[in-house]
């Protein structure tokens, strides 16, 4: 991690007057918002944006020759330039708009795996995995006769990369995992991952979802075959995410979906396909997010990724090291030594709802429960935990008021 | 013995206290919980969870002498605080009066407020079991 005094300090407090919905009361205290792994709140930059699209802009794009609609292209397809700026892909035909992270991986799932999947081979996903790269995986699997492995976790929440290595085999023929985990943090050598599963002729798709907003990336530089995200977890809309792929892939695999925007002629008989990326991008899109979308990586370029992930790790360590001085009162769970801003813990003989209400009462807002990550559950032998997940307008301020929450409950339960 | 509207007034002139400060109202209901008689461990089955709620909940009905008897447990302090407040209206009732009384005590207090909407969906499937099983006890009666 970068010493925070080397590349300069964020002004914490200017960032936060970019963010509306921040500066309100909940139950009589001031919001303290800490769910950003779930979704992170919007600049106003995004919400201008959205208000403008459809205030002046709003057509539907790639089809009319009207002015609205080459200035709705024109935006629409800017943004997919950010895009590929903002990934570093190689070509923007590599980057498709999608629905969000989990219909990016159903699109691999359904369009790669059902033509290249095999009864005998494997697909390989680690004990970490949000529901949303595990369950496509299984329904595709069971269809073509595949078989699902798992990549084991250590006590801290680390993938045991010699279990890795053991379960790669020439039946692997795709490694699905996820760069950075929503329960626990934990950023994955997907690098790694991707050049020994490249070695052993698999594919490589990694889940960018928890990791998109905090760690710089670069597909060319990892070379995994697909990487998704979603623009909400970023500072942009709800409804849009990305699916890169490499293009060689992508034009072999067929449509995902048919309809409109998708194809180059359309007979009773047969339909040919469209070009990339719009061969994966069936009917309207959305126009509006996408176009907004663009200003909230612009947000963070500007902003600064290094800085921004300096911050956020103050957070994070401020918050760990406090809840560490609370003793066994605390359980944490998730602790890897390379992680994003995000802990998981549970008070002892408190129920996490419990938790989350009481702290919902004090302002503060955190997850609750399993987050999509029920076998992660189960490894860890709890039913849910309390999440608290940093973005960069939280402060230390947050994070100390946080504390005396926890503290006052853990007070309350052992009283 | 207090009436149903009785019991409810009670409840709402209880939370009334609190003047809608959440934390101690959150406070009070795990209290109560706490004062829930203990569940017969061997009534926690799969059979008497209540489908629906986020945590778990068990309920397990009985009838005595035409009045039902329910005994109840959670995992969480609060819905256990909630299905006391329930208990507290609805234990030794006949089942008439079970199915024929207004809950107007949860509105009053500001439940949904309180709780949430995915929490008020939980509340309302232990009402909805509660009724159920006034129901199965009448039908039995008859």
């Amino acid at each position: 991690m970068t010493n925070p005094s080397v590349i300069g300090r964020l002004d914490i407090e200017k960032i936060r007057t970019l963010f509306p919905v921040l500066h309100q009361q909940v139950n009589g205290k001031p919001l303290i918002y800490l769910d950003n792994a779930a979704t992170t709140q919007k600049p106003i930059s995004v919400l201008k944006a959205l208000g403008h699209y459809y205030q002046s802009d709003n057509a539907n794009i790639h089809r009319a020759a009207h002015t609205l609609a080459a200035r709705a292209t024109e935006y629409y397809e800017a943004s997919r330039h950010t895009v590929k700026e903002f990934i570093h892909a190689s070509e923007v035909e590599e980057c498709i708009f999608t629905k969000g992270t989990t219909e990016g991986i159903n699109l691999v799932a359904q369009s790669w795996g059902r033509s290249k999947l095999k009864v005998g081979d494997e697909v390989l996903i680690s004990g970490m995995e949000h529901h949303s790269n595990i369950v496509p995986w299984q329904l595709i699997s069971e269809e073509k006769g595949a078989t699902l492995r798992v990549i084991p976790m250590n006590e801290a929440g680390e993938l045991v990369m010699d279990e890795f290595e053991k379960l790669l085999s020439p039946k692997t023929k795709m490694v699905a995992v996820v760069y950075a985990s929503n329960a626990l943090g934990t950023i994955n050598p997907v690098k790694e991952i991707i050049a020994k599963s490249h070695a052993a002729g698999a594919k490589v798709l990694i889940d960018g979802a928890q990791a998109t907003s905090h760690i710089p990336i670069d597909v060319q530089d990892l070379g995994c075959d697909f990487f998704v995200f979603s623009a909400h977890k970023v500072y942009g809309p709800t409804g849009v995410g990305v699916l890169y792929g490499k293009r060689e892939l992508l034009q072999q695999m067929p449509p995902y979906q048919g309809g409109g925007e998708m194809i180059k002629e359309v007979t009773f008989e047969q339909s040919t396909w469209n070009e990339l990326p719009y061969k994966f991008e069936a009917g309207t899109p959305n126009i509006a997010d996408v176009i907004a979308f663009k200003y909230a990586l612009e947000f963070v370029n500007e902003t600064g990724k290094e800085k921004i992930a300096a911050h956020e790790k103050e957070l994070l360590l401020a918050f760990t090291d406090g809840l560490t001085k609370f003793g066994h009162t605390i359980q944490l769970i998730g602790t890897a030594a390379n992680k994003v801003s995000v802990q998981s813990f549970l008070i002892k003989g408190q129920h996490p709802f419990d938790t989350g209400m009481l702290m919902d009462a004090k302002g503060i807002a955190v997850r609750t429960g399993h987050h999509c990550t029920q076998p992660l559950m189960k490894r860890f032998g709890v039913e849910g935990t309390v999440r608290a997940s940093f973005a960069v307008y939280n402060t230390l301020d947050e994070v100390k008021v946080l504390l005396e929450a926890v503290h006052g409950l853990t007070k309350q339960v052992n009283k | 013995m207090k009436s149903i509207i009785e019991a409810q007034d009670e409840i709402i002139a209880d939370f009334s206290l609190f003047e809608g400060d959440m934390e101690s109202t959150l406070f009070y209901l795990m209290e109560l919980g706490h004062k829930l008689p203990a569940m017969d461990e061997s009534h926690k089955t799969e059979e008497y969870l209540v489908k629906g709620c986020q945590s778990k909940v068990w309920l397990y009905p009985q009838v005595q002498n035409g009045k039902v008897h329910f005994e109840a447990d959670s995992n969480t302090e609060i819905t256990k605080g909630l299905i006391s407040l329930l208990i507290t209206v609805w234990n030794q009732r006949t089942p008439d009066d079970i199915l024929n009384s207004d809950l107007y005590f949860i509105e009053k207090i500001g439940m949904s407020r309180m709780i949430g909407s995915q929490r008020s969906n939980g509340f309302a499937s232990m009402i909805k079991q509660m009724k159920y099983y006034a129901l199965a006890f009448k039908a039995k009666q008859l």
